[in-house]
């Protein structure tokens, strides 16, 4: 049986390119066959993300135009086994493509794969209405900043009013200090407010820059906080109950010391 | 001491300021609706209510906003309506 989940989040620049690139990528380290469709046509950048834009050929334009076979558009990451890309194309704009076109590839890719992995443009026009038509499921991304939770709550009304019940939340780039501090919403306030329930917590972690400049998904970094936030993400995506993990780990050494006379942080 | 300050600075924490300026902007998102629309609404129910409660018509407050549904397995719209109570009539009779 395979699902199609789209990866949204309204908002710009909160993560989705980089969510979408660990969740696929964490799915194939698990075994599953995974297709990620890049669908901000236009401005792709999931091929950067993956390390895969010198091997672009064919676009998803071209598939849906009939330029090429679905199966030559289809970049095979051999890095990780079972892991394909079908990249947007660059030259082109988001109205080459419609809902109905993006309905009907979903449904030839699900004969292949367990799961396919849609990468939303931002915004909610043309480019948001393509990327959700074939969608069963969606996860929405954001940031703890409250440009990013109001946009999320936005596209929740319009994922709902498009009949795609029940998102997911991924809170992205929690910094645990400034939390601490009083200076970040919390998870439970963001939960409270946007009322949907959640599929994970990814700290802020500089690896997810340096892994990204070297097109290598962090979700393959077993050191990493942020790959290890994903891996977790990945077993909740296949249905799997898995704890949020707590975030406060890397205690520093005032916190020791308040710990060590009693006094609570 | 630093603990000492954040108890002190407990309401002004810039969390709690973002979490309350959240709340009241999406409280308009969420009403999809027209002013006129929930006015219209407002007036509808003033004047029905006030057939049997007396009620202080300038405190009503409506607001269309989101919330899980009794079974908590989804989100549903809902209609919340304050309508605080200045006497009851001859309630019951």
């Amino acid at each position: 049986m395979s699902e199609v989940i789209v990866i949204t989040s309204g908002k710009g620049g909160v993560g989705k390119t980089t969510s979408t690139a660990n969740i696929g990528t964490g799915l194939a380290l698990i075994g599953k066959k995974v297709v990620l469709i890049d669908a901000d046509i236009g401005l792709r950048n999931l091929d950067v993300v993956m390390g895969l834009e010198n091997r672009i050929v064919y676009d998803l334009v071209d598939v849906v135009e009939g330029a090429c076979r679905l199966k030559q558009a289809l970049i095979k990451d051999k890095r990780y086994d079972g892991l394909y890309l079908l990249p947007a194309a660059q030259t082109k704009d988001k109205t080459a493509v419609n809902p109905e076109q993006m309905l009907n590839l979903c449904n030839d890719l699900r004969e292949e794969f367990d799961y396919i992995l849609i990468d939303c443009p931002a915004g909610i026009e043309q480019g948001f209405k393509n990327a959700i038509a074939g969608a069963d499921r969606a996860i929405v991304v954001t940031t703890p900043e409250v440009s990013a939770v109001r946009d999320a709550d936005r596209i929740i009304g319009l994922l709902e009013a498009n009949e795609l019940r029940n998102p997911l939340l991924l809170i992205n780039r929690v910094k645990m200090d400034m939390v601490k501090r009083g200076d970040m919403m919390t998870i439970d306030d963001i939960i409270d407010i946007l009322a949907v329930d959640l599929i994970g917590v990814v700290p802020d972690d500089e690896n997810i820059i340096i892994s990204t400049n070297r097109g290598e998904p962090v979700v393959s970094d077993m050191k990493s906080r942020a790959g290890q936030a994903y891996r977790n993400i990945t077993r909740r995506v296949m249905g799997e109950q898995v704890p949020i993990i707590d975030l406060d780990i890397e205690k520093g050494f005032m916190d020791k010391l308040r710990k060590l006379f009693g006094i609570k942080a | 001491m630093l603990d000492l300050m954040k108890i002190f600075n407990h309401g002004n924490r810039s969390k709690d300021i973002a979490r309350e300026r959240l709340k009241l902007v999406l409280v308009h998102d969420r009403a999809n609706v027209s002013p006129q629309f929930l006015e219209m609404l407002k007036s509808e129910i003033i004047k029905v209510i006030s057939n049997y409660i007396e009620i202080q018509d300038d405190e009503l407050d409506i607001q269309v906003t989101r919330t899980r549904s009794d079974e908590g397995d989804r989100v549903v719209p809902a209609l919340i309506a304050n309508i605080p109570i200045r006497n009851m009539k001859n309630a019951g009779k």
